[in-house]
């Protein structure tokens, strides 16, 4: 389905992530956003509050992130797209509302832009220390998704991503950006509407009577239902049967949790976005995400200068985690593997668990507050091709 | 909209099923999932009481139920969205009133009611009743307050009187408790009303009210809990309870809010009635009113586009989006 063109801002701007994002979900069809002004994500909202009335949308500015992560499950389950938007204290207050929305199968996402951690920590500085918190920051067992841009251009492009992935797959997803990717200012294409392909909510067309509303279809994901639609359903945070009625067992609680894993998980692939770079002869093979992905390009540079046989892979896509793509690294003759990441060392875990020992594995890990320096990630290479 | 929200009539009262005239049963069992009884509550409890008076009062004010969406939180009053026959909504402790803003926004033609509990509404909560009063957002609010934590065993609550004890209060409870009414009516509501489980017929006339104003409307229904508070505080059974509730109460129609304070099972009345009834612009009422000022023939209102009516927006095509 082509994106409503109302909401698209066709052309050539020069805008910051934040901007882009907020860009990308009007592109979406997003029309409902809640949010509470933390730095350095509140740009997005900003934008929202500004572009909403002039495209049948609405903003309301919560008394908290709790109530907006909240209040946009309630604007969807009235048959909107929405979208909250935070970073780090934000989004641990938002933690229970991710899990109620990957338990109720409730599309829609939520932004993350990364400033350095914990607590308080840098407000006005980059971090990438809650690709953890993405994907288990809520209690119990669940699938989820977690995309991460490297430009303003690509803000725009995954948050389209974004909100498509959370009606495919009923889940939320997490965009998470950095703050240096949120403030710095590219050039952002936003093409016409016909060429953004939009997914469209599953609302379902069986009458009420036949109709469950977490009755899976054969990919694990259940038709949308919304309010007034005369279903007259319920839904609960509790761990509920196909119609939704609570059921206090452990036979309930394994058909219902492993559904909500494995719906994501088997569709791993289809969700896993990437970009490699020089991998052909590569005999180490950087990966990396966000802000940091744009150093590892100079540090392969220096270090192909160097006469190391380098490429770089990178990830749009964090959760599900692209296992089956470094396994293919693994398969075509790499034999070490960096990460450079701006934390101290989060996804790394994820690639060394991927590599089993097959690979040695080098973290480059950075508290955060900048970013690395490509001599470091450098010596890093030439220690993985030793 | 979609077909199956067009056309439906919304002021008659909801006609019972052909079956029932053969048969005639109590007229609140079609607002119940009746697949789902025998409900979780205990003997002499009044959240039951509650459910009573607003199937009835539901019924009486003619909604249509395919319109009528209910949002609990969590707790004993938290399960009434899943008995009620409706859309119905289980949310989070504490957060059923910001799920039933984004739900109300989104829909505007749709009636949200939250039916909840003391301990949910008014302390983990707390912060959302009173932003939602003074943004007067167009719900209207059931809180059932039967002055301590039931789910999980009888803790002391914010509206649990002094001296009471509760599990957390072993050697009784030391602060005041909130006066819900007083603090909705500060926070803006635009009708505020106090009755017990006993006033069946005025908290059903109320909940009426309720339902019928545009804005926040917060009915405080006071209820017994003999399981958990009755028992340890040894105020009897839920008998005994109602007949303190008879003795005690005091209507006080139109009394200032700040007059209604009162201890639950200790001396003095309990003034009850329909404290606040006034207008003020529900919170999309102003939004409208104010971006048409603000943004003239540019402003799109909410609802012009939803994600299943996008093929409508080729209206406004044009060589640029």
């Amino acid at each position: 389905m082509q994106a409503d063109r109302l909401g698209v801002l066709t052309g050539v701007h020069f805008i910051d992530g934040d901007h882009a994002c907020a860009e990308g979900a009007l592109a979406a069809g997003c029309r409902f956003a809640a949010g509470y002004p933390i730095t350095p994500s509140t740009e997005v909202v900003e934008r929202l509050a500004s572009r909403f009335p002039l495209v049948g949308g609405l903003f309301v500015q919560m008394e908290d992130e709790i109530a907006s992560s909240i209040a946009i499950q309630g604007a969807v389950w009235a048959g909107a797209k929405a979208i909250t938007v935070s970073s780090g204290p934000g989004i641990s207050l938002m933690a229970e509302h991710i899990g109620y929305a990957a338990m109720t199968e409730t599309p829609c996402v939520f932004v993350n832009v990364q400033r350095g951690g914990p607590s308080t920590g840098l407000p006005t500085l980059p971090g990438q220390a809650d690709v953890m918190q993405a994907r288990w920051g809520s209690h119990g067992d669940y699938g989820i998704i977690a995309l991460s841009p490297n430009s303003p251009q690509e803000a725009f492009d995954l948050t389209v991503t974004a909100f498509n992935l959370s009606e495919r797959f009923r889940c939320p997803v997490v965009m998470l950006l950095d703050e240096c990717i949120g403030h710095m200012l590219e050039k952002v294409v936003i093409p016409p509407a016909e060429e953004i392909e939009v997914v469209p909510r599953r609302l379902t067309t069986r009458p009420p009577g036949e109709y469950l509303p977490f009755q899976p279809g054969p990919d694990g994901v259940p038709e949308m239902v919304k309010a007034g639609m005369g279903h007259r359903f319920h839904m609960t945070g509790l761990t509920h049967d196909e119609r939704g009625y609570p059921v206090m067992t452990a036979a309930a609680q394994d058909a219902l949790v492993r559904r909500l894993v494995d719906k994501v998980a088997r569709a791993s692939r289809e969700i896993a976005l990437t970009e490699a770079r020089d991998l052909d002869d590569a005999q180490v093979a950087v990966v990396s995400y966000g802000i940091t992905s744009r150093v590892v390009v100079r540090a392969a540079e220096l270090a192909r200068a160097k006469g190391i046989k380098v490429g770089t892979l990178r990830l749009k896509t964090i959760w599900p985690f692209p296992e089956h793509r470094v396994e293919e690294l693994l398969q075509t003759g790499v034999r070490g593997l960096v990460m450079p990441e701006l934390n101290l060392g989060q996804l790394v875990l994820e690639l060394e668990r991927v590599a089993r020992g097959r690979a040695r594995v080098v973290r480059v890990p950075h508290a955060g507050g900048t970013v690395h320096d490509a001599e470091t990630i450098v010596r890093a290479i030439e220690e993985a091709a030793k | 909209m979609s077909a199956q929200t067009t056309g439906r009539e919304t002021t008659t009262r909801n006609p019972a099923p052909a079956a029932d005239c053969a048969a005639p049963e109590n007229p609140v069992l079609r607002y119940l999932r009746q697949d789902r009884l025998p409900h979780i509550w205990c003997a002499g409890c009044g959240i039951g009481t509650s459910v009573n008076c607003f199937a009835r009062a539901v019924d009486a004010c003619g909604i249509h139920l395919d319109q009528l969406a209910v949002v609990s939180g969590i707790g004993c009053t938290g399960r009434v969205a899943g008995y009620l026959k409706l859309d119905s909504f289980h949310t989070t402790h504490g957060r059923a009133i910001p799920f039933a803003t984004g739900l109300k926004l989104a829909n505007p033609s749709l009636k949200v009611v939250v039916y909840s509990g003391d301990g949910d509404l008014a302390a983990i909560g707390g912060n959302h009743l009173i932003h939602a009063a003074r943004r007067n957002v167009d719900l209207t609010v059931i809180c059932v307050n039967n002055f301590t934590y039931g789910m999980t065993g009888g803790q002391v609550a914010p509206t649990t009187p002094l001296q009471a004890v509760a599990t957390t209060t072993p050697y009784g409870n030391l602060e005041e408790p909130f006066n819900l009414c007083h603090l909705a009516d500060s926070a803006g509501a635009v009708y505020v009303a106090r009755w017990t489980t006993y006033h069946v017929r005025q908290l059903q006339k109320s909940i009426t009210r309720a339902l019928q104003k545009r804005g926040f409307s917060f009915v405080e229904v006071l209820a017994p809990c003999p399981t958990l508070y009755g028992r340890r505080n040894r105020v009897g059974d839920g008998l005994a309870m109602q007949r303190l509730f008879k003795e005690r109460a005091v209507v006080k129609n139109g009394v200032a809010t700040r007059e209604t304070n009162f201890d639950i099972y200790g001396h003095g009345p309990i003034p009850v009635g329909d404290f606040i009834d006034r207008d003020r612009p529900a919170f999309l009422e102003r939004y409208n009113a104010h971006m048409a000022r603000a943004l003239g023939d540019q402003f799109v209102p909410y609802g012009d586009i939803t994600v299943d009516e996008k093929a409508e927006a080729d209206r406004f095509a044009g060589p640029e989006g």
